[in-house]
């Protein structure tokens, strides 16, 4: 026995590898045709092969729950790689560039002139509840203009096949590392793909990344110190964190390494003494970063840093602020955006997104609940939202009331039918819904990554790709084609 | 080096050594009882005595029998020094510094983990007990293989050799404190036949037989022992050469003179000591201090390297250096 491709039911809606009929799309004919000579064993020998990989790469991601605490979990890795033709691929990636090249100049925008809602194009009372702007960052000016120098864009694919942006991740977007790891894993374990096949790497990333933070010192220096700040182990993306700064030569530090001096700069301390730090690449939330600005409690972050920032004295990527982006009221508005700041048409589709402060908007969503994916303005890794579709009764009045109360909070979207790949469960290939989070890195220059993280839900007919909730991972093969 | 990345090094270094030394001490325990004659009861009480946890142990435990000594040792994640949590407690520094010890090594000490884990409590049974230490034992010298193979040997290293010879000093001081009040307890008229057991299982639980044997000739005496196991200079578990060795990665740190002073200072009161004339009070004695002075040690290095305070300035470092010395 081994993978019966004519076996596997790919349904009526667009399979990444296979036509519905069971014949392999062109990218993925050699995969195909190679798994199907895989005996069951050998299948089995691969899957092993991967699940001991990732165990002895301690690749882990933290659960956090309130009965049992933080629970370190191995990272759930399918086989089965997910493949994108390179000429699809090179319209997302222009596409991407767009997008987030708009979103850097409307955060801009909105931290001085504020000229997109003077001209009438964001609504003022749209922009008033947004819970991500911070005042203390009016008239800052970053590096490059640029706020938010990592972001993480959610895509998904639907029944049609088009390609659309589900969410924008501006804060401290999370994931490249497993899609790094991810390729490493693949390439122990079917060493003879990468031979036949002309997949594009992946591994250009931390030196991109390191480029992209050097470039923001505030000192003329050939060697800036870069560091990369983490909560902490118990922090679900810490994997995350020691990988990225282990990989740039940056190092790893806790709030409680770093200091800002008299002289308004930040230094770490290190058994020499103190060493000044130019660039952080800070991966907790703007509450948390400066205990005399924000969040007093804040035990994570440095007293200081944000009069450092506003100083100059040191850069901070993502710019404090930049979250304010990453509403998904605001995320409506991105093609807009577009078209104001670049005089484009965008390139990536938004999904159609019902935003239920507008009254019209609003009684449409109450009405079609069951239809729909109702969503938080402000909430990510897929918490506090309903899906329509498949919440019971209770649940929908309950988000009907939600919104009623804080209409501004909430923005509601038809349910797509998401895009599927074959997945190994036990010795055969079901599909299992997914999605893409490429990653951008704006500064000095743009980068893309190639392709991104792939997320498989792993639960049959589920559409919930977060790995708290049960989501796993592919690696993500740019293949060329040629002609 | 960030302060808080030596400190786990260190750590790190402290617990894996912790780790092995408690293998081997349960391991040459249970090798001696076979050697012991019928009738002669062995003790494992002294075991506890070592690792200086006898309130904790009394705490949780009725009776210091085999069976309970060695889960207490080994497995019971309540005693923060048995093999568990210490190995437990190495992987949680070493994962804080991923970014700076060899992948590889983050790796065995992950595998060392969930082998640990996965082979309790079977481990513990009297039949198994021995191929599962010496598993561990020997997977923690891969990892200290590695580490020195392949780590940098930069101020990191420095430190992760500093922890462990510190770590060791103060086992062999505990072994020798405890074994030399004899571990035939109760069995003192009949003692002399016996004392060659006892000193020989003393010198296998420090892996130190063979080497005493190339060192010392002569048959297998209290004095020779003592000797050999504080004050030689070539066997890398003795006393005066793991604090020969922390006296060296002290002169490679960066404002360590008051520390390398104080080392010294431990060096030659060692290296004066004249083990024959020492009387049965006076060897306790000399211990407690000798663990006192490691005790400070270890404070020292901690407020010299490791807990500076958010307002201090460098300059003002040396300063506080000269502040603990007069402590």
């Amino acid at each position: 026995m081994s993978i019966r491709w004519k076996e596997y039911q790919a349904q009526d809606l667009f399979d990444e590898l296979v036509f519905p009929s069971g014949r392999a799309r062109k990218c993925a004919a050699p995969l195909c045709r190679y798994l199907s000579k895989l005996s069951d064993d050998e299948l089995q020998e691969r899957r092993v092969a991967s699940e001991l990989a990732i165990k002895s790469m301690g690749i882990t991601f933290t659960v956090y729950s309130e009965e049992e605490g933080s629970i370190d979990r191995m990272w759930p890795f399918d086989i089965v790689p997910r493949i994108i033709e390179k000429k699809e691929w090179d319209q997302i990636q222009a596409g991407l560039k767009q997008r987030v090249k708009a979103l850097n100049m409307f955060i801009d925008d909105i931290y001085h002139e504020q000229t997109i809602i003077k001209e009438g194009i964001l609504p003022a009372e749209l922009f008033e509840g947004s819970k991500n702007f911070r005042e203390q960052c009016v008239g800052v000016n970053p590096p490059f203009g640029i706020w938010a120098h990592i972001c993480g864009s959610d895509l998904v694919r639907d029944a049609d096949g088009t390609v659309y942006v589900l969410e924008d991740n501006l804060r401290v977007p999370s994931g490249v590392s497993y899609m790094l790891e991810n390729r490493h894993v693949m390439k122990r374990v079917f060493p003879e793909m990468f031979e036949n096949y002309k997949i594009q790497p992946v591994n250009e990333y931390p030196s991109q990344l390191y480029e992209t933070l050097a470039a923001l010192s505030p000192r003329n220096i050939s060697e800036p110190e870069i560091a990369v700040l983490t909560p902490g182990i118990y922090n679900s993306a810490y994997f995350e964190h020691a990988y990225l700064a282990q990989q740039m030569g940056a190092e790893l530090v806790e709030g409680t390494d770093l200091m800002v001096d008299s002289d308004d700069c930040v230094y770490m301390k290190t058994v020499e003494g103190l060493t000044r730090v130019d660039v952080i690449y800070r991966r907790i939330d703007d509450e948390f970063l400066d205990p005399e600005v924000f969040n007093s409690d804040s035990m994570l972050g440095i007293p200081g840093l944000m009069r450092a920032w506003k100083k100059g004295k040191v850069a901070l990527a993502n710019a404090p602020g930049a979250g304010v982006a990453d509403d998904k009221v605001i995320y409506a508005f991105v093609p807009k955006m577009i078209e104001y700041y670049l005089n484009e048409t965008a390139m990536l589709p938004n999904v159609p997104t019902y935003v239920c402060l507008y009254k019209e908007e609003r009684d449409y969503v109450l009405e079609n609940i069951s239809k729909l994916v109702v969503k938080p303005a402000n909430e990510s890794g897929g918490y506090g939202m309903l899906i329509g579709p498949h919440a019971k009764k209770d649940e929908r009045e309950k988000f009907k009331r939600l919104i009623q109360r804080d209409p501004r909070n909430y923005i509601a979207q038809p349910m797509l039918t998401l895009s599927t790949t074959p997945t190994l469960v036990d010795n055969h290939v079901e599909p299992r819904h997914l999605d893409l989070r490429p990653f951008v890195l704006s500064g000095e220059k743009i980068f893309v990554t190639t392709g991104g993280l792939t997320r498989v839900a792993l639960k049959k007919g589920s559409t919930v790709v977060n790995s708290s909730q049960g989501g796993g991972s592919k690696d993500t093969w740019i293949v060329d084609m040629g002609v | 080096m960030l302060s808080r990345v030596a400190e786990r090094i260190y750590w790190m270094g402290r617990y894996l050594e912790r780790a092995e030394s408690t293998a081997r001490l349960v391991n040459v325990n249970s090798h001696l009882l076979l050697d012991l004659p019928k009738g002669v009861t062995l003790g494992w009480w002294p075991l506890i005595e070592i690792t200086g946890r006898q309130d904790l142990f009394n705490e949780h435990y009725d009776e210091a029998t085999e069976k309970m000594v060695v889960k207490f040792l080994v497995a019971d994640i309540k005693n923060y020094s048995s093999l568990t949590s210490s190995i437990y407690s190495a992987r949680e520094n070493a994962r804080t510094i991923r970014d700076i010890i060899p992948s590889e090594a983050w790796e065995k000490i992950n595998e060392l983990f969930d082998f640990v884990k996965e082979s309790l409590p079977g481990g513990l049974l009297r039949k198994k007990r021995f191929s599962f230490l010496q598993d561990v034992i020997s997977c923690i010298q891969q990892i200290t293989g590695l580490l020195a193979g392949t780590m940098l040997h930069d101020v990191g290293y420095d430190f992760l050799q500093l922890g462990c010879n510190l770590e060791r000093a103060d086992m062999t001081t505990r072994i020798v404190d405890v074994r030399s009040e004899s571990i035939l307890t109760e069995q003192t008229e009949d003692l002399t036949p016996f004392e060659q057991f006892q000193w020989v299982s003393v010198l296998h639980s420090m892996s130190a037989y063979q080497g005493y044997r190339q060192e010392v000739p002569g048959i297998i005496k209290s004095d020779n022992v003592l000797r050999f196991l504080m004050q030689n200079r070539h066997f890398p578990r003795s006393f005066a050469h793991c604090i020969g060795e922390a006296k060296s990665c002290l002169l490679n740190l960066p404002n360590s003179k008051t520390l390398v002073v104080r080392v010294s200072t431990i060096l030659n009161k060692i290296d004066e000591l004249k083990f024959d004339k020492l009387d049965d009070d006076s060897l306790p004695l000399l211990i407690d201090e000798l663990q006192i002075e490691l005790g400070e040690l270890n404070q020292f290095i901690t407020q010299a390297y490791f807990s500076l305070e958010r307002t201090q300035k460098p300059r003002n470092k040396s300063r506080q250096v000269t502040e603990l010395r007069a402590l």
